[in-house]
């Protein structure tokens, strides 16, 4: 398992500032939700295929993996409205949730965690008034993508461990032998985090601190 | 000028004093009732210093003591001259820690920003940093690795990764907790390499003995207590000898 999709390229989409990836993100979503037609919908999904494999150069598998995650879901929504609506409809919806998928890809493909990161924490800067530090906001971001891969690999090493030892519970008797043990493991996990996080200096950063700024492409 | 009585504990500066080395003066810590460590009383100041004891004898603690990760419950740790209980970000500037479990220590999705992280908190420019990050990931060995999900690293590229993430902040003294014991035969045998290879002042937490040969000096570590403080041959025997009486 992956969050971290970034696909190193030379291409435009590449350089262009996360929170310009990001806006434009935004408002593709609100556009297809105005867009009222089932063509401009399909016109809008080709232009970000497009943009995604022709100009930021990404392969096609990196977009076909996110389309497949999602085609059940798809499918479902299809077949709800064609009992429901019609299946027109169910297409139209399809399609505007399929673009969506695929334009957060291509962003999240051409843009750095850190760089996103650093987004987000620009966007939480007035929380400072209430006494939330941005960086911390910003810091909960990046373990979560950084460590659910690592949570998922620690679950299936104890599923494995207990099926070595012929357990195979089923039900909620599985996710309970599976959850204690994995909670106990987070929570040291946890505590050796912080400590890492205390060694490399987490705590140097001052509440009004400069801007963080991303590192850039590394030579 | 200051004068201090002869026998009282060393006054903390607030410049580095790297002449003065890791000075541990009537240290003890617990945890709760548990006693973890007591009566500690040392000096550091040679290059190559290794620690060993048996499981549980607080070699861990011992360790995270030296760059401020944990305060002793009982007398003063100072490193080049700064408190550890008064100056830990002085304290944890100058000390790069690396601990047992490269999983824990890595905190960005891919290498190449995980890298980058504790020069972020530094605050060090960012064209500075992409070139520093760089360095350390082509010297050892990770540059194609850049942009890789960190978590799809083999066990001896994570631990690489992780010493270059303490390596990159450029410390004057670093800290290894274990730093082979999950390792395979030749990744720590790299380890051990690269540990040699080190200008910085290192003190090394270990079960694997070989990793100590050419050391300054080893300290054994036993019910909180270090027992034996000699040259790595004679720190060896008197811990096989007291392991044997086990």
């Amino acid at each position: 398992m992956t969050l971290a999709l970034y696909v190193p390229r030379a291409s435009v989409v590449h350089r262009l500032p996360a929170g310009v990836k990001l806006l434009g993100l935004a408002v593709l979503a609100v556009v297809l939700f105005v867009l009222p037609t089932l063509p401009a919908v399909g016109a809008a999904l080709l232009a970000t295929v497009a943009v995604g494999l022709g100009v930021a150069r990404l392969p096609v598998a990196v977009l076909a993996r996110q389309a497949r995650a999602v085609v059940w879901w798809l499918l479902a929504l299809l077949v709800v409205h064609a009992l429901t609506t019609d299946l027109l409809t169910g297409a139209h919806v399809a399609l505007r949730l399929l673009t969506l998928v695929l334009a957060a890809a291509v962003v999240t493909a051409t843009t750095r965690v850190s760089a996103m990161v650093a987004v987000v924490e620009r966007v939480c800067a007035p929380l400072r008034l209430v006494g939330v530090r941005p960086q911390r906001v910003g810091l909960v971001i990046t373990l979560a993508l950084r460590f659910i891969p690592v949570l998922v690999e620690r679950a299936d090493r104890i599923r494995a461990a207990q099926a070595a030892r012929g357990g195979s519970p089923r039900g909620i008797r599985a996710l309970r032998t599976t959850v204690a043990p994995l909670l106990v493991q987070v929570l040291q996990m946890a505590h050796d985090v912080s400590e890492a996080l205390d060694a490399r200096g987490a705590d140097d950063v001052p509440p009004a601190r400069r801007r963080r700024t991303p590192t850039p492409e590394v030579p | 000028m200051r004068f201090r009585r002869p026998g009282a504990a060393p006054a903390a500066s607030d410049v580095a004093d790297p002449a003065r080395g890791v000075e541990l003066r009537g240290v003890g810590h617990r945890y709760g009732d548990r006693v973890v460590l007591d009566g500690v009383d040392l000096t550091l100041t040679e290059a190559r210093v290794g620690v060993i004891g048996a499981n549980g004898s607080g070699k861990s603690t011992f360790a995270r003591l030296l760059n401020g990760l944990v305060v002793p419950t009982e007398g003063q740790v100072l490193v080049d001259g700064l408190d550890t209980r008064t100056q830990g970000r002085a304290v944890r500037r100058r000390v790069g820690f690396v601990f047992q479990d490269p999983d824990a220590q890595i905190v960005h999705p891919t290498v190449a920003e995980d890298v980058a992280y504790g020069l972020e908190n530094q605050g060090v420019p960012p064209e500075e940093r992409a070139a520093r990050v760089a360095e350390v990931l082509e010297r050892y060995g990770l540059a194609g690795h850049a942009d890789h999900p960190a978590h799809l690293l083999s066990g001896g590229q994570k631990q690489l990764l992780a010493i270059a993430g303490v390596l990159v902040m450029r410390p004057a003294r670093i800290v290894f907790d274990e730093p082979t014991t999950l390792l395979d035969l030749v990744n720590a045998r790299r380890v051990a390499e690269l540990v040699d290879g080190l200008a910085q002042h290192v003190v090394v937490v270990t079960h694997q003995l070989d990793l100590l040969d050419g050391f300054d000096r080893v300290l054994v570590v036993d019910g909180g207590r270090v027992v034996e403080d000699a040259p790595p041959g004679p720190a060896v025997a008197a811990y096989r000898a007291l392991m044997a009486g086990r």
